[in-house]
């Protein structure tokens, strides 16, 4: 399965009447979850999200995809 | 002012008002802002006496609220000011971000054709404003300028005011009262009633400049711009060549200095980047404030845009949800004086406008978080969406450069009545209705023009012809419907052209874009509210199912007493 690069988050069972909804409701709670954290805290918590979701990605040649794209221009 | 000369409402002493005070009226409106005016416009369509107040006597000065909605624009034609607004405003429907000088996200308000209105249109407030006093005026309101509301005293069965004028102060009674004072509600404050939320630790710098310019009428976003670095800028385009431009300067920037002329015109020329001749109309220092009062009713006081709640500018849903609040108000408060609907109807504007006020606070909310990051960290996240963006579809629905004002979907409202067959799209219970092209007695016109103001039962059929087999009973039924002491009009919408058949007025779907956006086949049927909101729908029709539907929708009965 090739990386996903179109829009593609939801809330299983939820209903969306704004194509922004879903996303908006992800980056509020990725930003909420780094409240009150010191610069520290928060790349410990970004290290820790980046190895969850890659175990939850498992295929290793999408990560490697994602891997690439993302030191793009970095 | 360069470009617009300020009109002076007349004044009128107050002695018709003196006399016997303190005197009763049905309804009273303190505020002749949009929301004030807006109601006062709805009251007269409703058939309601209404007097104003409003301590000034002009319309508001500076442009101020900028944005309109296409919802705004669709309530605005209902109030039969939407031609001379659109008019006279810019439209536009493209809003363009940019990272510093690349573009890195385009949006669309309205990418499919066949609406009436455009996603948004800007416009100075004063022009509205001014449409809407000559609109109320026209209607027979009563508009009392430099009368200055001192005090309110809720009574178990109105409110009592007192107001002062030039020739002396006087109270008077209000069956109903409409709280539409602006963000610093006095009344609000005067009986301490709560409005919660919180302030943003930021300021920005709203210029109107005047200039010849030839960029499109569309919304420019700037991230981290050369001209402007570290903060955000917005570009608009309103009528009278006038520009809107607003910069961010952060929570430490001084308010006094940076209102300067002097501070203000390099920050212009420097976006510019050009000598181009500009003159500064207007400019304005602001912070804001995200939150609501927990009740927009209390007792017979109801609460309406900004007094009631307030958002930050991103999304322009500060007026526009404004008008919302009064085109769900009116209507209703109009049946419970008619002595059509009991007193809980108006416990649902407390809820639904509540609701969608929170929704309002929370886009414009999120919009405010990305575009001035509170923290190191969520700075990161913001520029590394931006980034992405460039070259990532998924990461350009990240990019919050503002969501604009849409109307909320009320499909929690107590007046809805539940599917009970299946329906494909988002026309649900609760939903503002769609628009869409229609011909109407011949000529080519919109849907939502054919609806407003009264309940309407949207009955679809192939064609004219074919309206006994579609929808068995209707024409027997649409007379008494029609006559009925709160009345429901019936309008047959046919996919085919043909004779209006007697007795029954017809829209004919000439895109079959109505029927599409509705997920409507021969025998569906639609209960339209009078504020254009879907309230029940069926796959045929069922005049029992109707009236039920029609007691729900105005609290007549209980959710527990209509299942199927």
């Amino acid at each position: 399965m090739p990386l996903q690069l179109q829009p593609n988050l939801a809330e299983p069972g939820h209903r969306y009447f704004r194509d922004f909804t879903p996303g908006d409701d992800f980056y509020e709670a990725l930003i909420d979850t780094h409240r009150e954290l010191s610069d520290e805290q928060s790349q410990l918590l970004n290290a820790k999200l980046i190895l969850l979701l890659a175990n939850q990605v498992g295929d290793i040649a999408v990560l490697k995809e994602a891997l690439r794209i993302a030191r793009e221009g970095v | 002012m360069a470009t617009y000369t300020y009109p002076t409402f007349p004044y009128r002493a107050p002695n018709d008002l003196m006399q016997g005070a303190p005197q009763r009226k049905p309804l009273v409106i303190i505020g002749a802002g949009p929301v004030g005016l807006a109601a006062a416009i709805d009251a007269r369509l409703q058939g309601l006496e209404v007097l104003l107040f409003d301590e000034e006597d002009s319309v508001s000065f500076g442009s101020r609220a900028v944005c309109y909605a296409k919802r705004a624009l669709e309530i605005l034609d209902r109030l039969g000011v939407g031609d001379v607004v659109v008019n006279q405003g810019v439209s536009w429907n493209v809003g363009r971000t940019f990272l510093r000088e690349e573009e890195v996200y385009r949006f669309n308000l309205v990418p499919d054709a066949g609406h009436k209105r455009p996603g948004m249109i800007n416009l100075q407030q004063y022009h509205l404003e001014e449409a809407l006093v000559n609109r109320a005026t026209e209607l027979g309101a009563d508009l009392r300028w430099n009368y200055k509301v001192v005090g309110v005293m809720p009574l178990a069965d109105g409110a009592r005011v007192s107001v002062e004028t030039p020739d002396g102060a006087f109270e008077i009674e209000a069956d109903w009262l409409i709280v539409a004072d602006g963000a610093r509600s006095n009344v609000r404050r005067q009986l301490g009633l709560d409005i919660e939320g919180h302030v943003f630790k930021d300021r920005f710098l709203i210029a109107d400049v005047v200039m010849k310019a030839d960029y499109p009428a569309e919304r420019w976003f700037w991230f981290d711009p050369p001209f402007h670095p570290n903060q955000s800028v917005l570009l608009h385009k309103q009528s009278d060549n006038v520009w809107r431009i607003d910069f961010q300067l952060g929570w430490d920037a001084d308010p006094e200095e940076e209102k300067k002329p002097e501070n203000i015109l390099p920050r212009v020329k420097a976006m510019l980047g050009d000598d181009r001749e500009f003159t500064l109309e207007w400019a304005s220092i602001y912070t804001f404030q995200c939150r609501r009062m927990k009740n927009f009713r209390h007792g017979h006081l109801l609460f309406a845009g900004d007094a009631a709640h307030q958002v930050s500018p991103f999304g322009a849903r500060g007026a526009n949800s404004g008008f919302q609040d009064t085109d769900d108000l009116l209507w209703k408060l109009a049946l419970v004086i008619k002595g059509l609907a009991p007193e809980a109807l108006l416990d649902t504007y407390d809820t639904d406008r509540v609701y969608a006020a929170d929704e309002n606070i929370r886009n414009s909310t999120r919009s405010t978080d990305f575009i001035t990051p509170k923290s190191a960290v969520s700075k990161l996240f913001r520029n590394a969406a931006l980034e992405l963006a460039r070259s990532q579809p998924f990461a350009r629905k990240l990019v919050n450069s503002g969501r604009l004002s849409v109307p909320a979907f009320l499909v929690h409202s107590a007046l809805n009545t539940s599917d009970t067959e299946p329906f494909e799209g988002d026309m649900v219970p609760g939903a503002p209705l769609d628009d869409a092209p229609v011909r109407v007695a011949g000529a080519d016109g919109w849907l939502l023009d054919q609806l407003g103001n009264r309940f309407v039962l949207l009955a679809f059929a192939d064609s004219v012809e074919a309206v006994d087999t579609a929808l068995p009973g209707l024409r027997a039924q649409a007379a008494a419907l029609a006559g009925a002491a709160l009345p429901v009009q019936t309008l047959l919408v046919t996919a085919h052209a043909g004779n209006e058949p007697a007795g029954l007025a017809t829209l004919h779907d000439r895109d079959g874009l109505l029927a599409q956006r509705l997920d409507a086949r021969p025998g569906t049927c639609y209960l339209v509210r009078p504020d254009q909101h879907v309230a029940a729908r069926w796959r045929s029709f069922d005049v029992s199912a109707v009236r039920a539907a029609l007691a729900r929708a105005t609290a007549q009965i209980g959710s527990e007493t209509v299942a199927a």
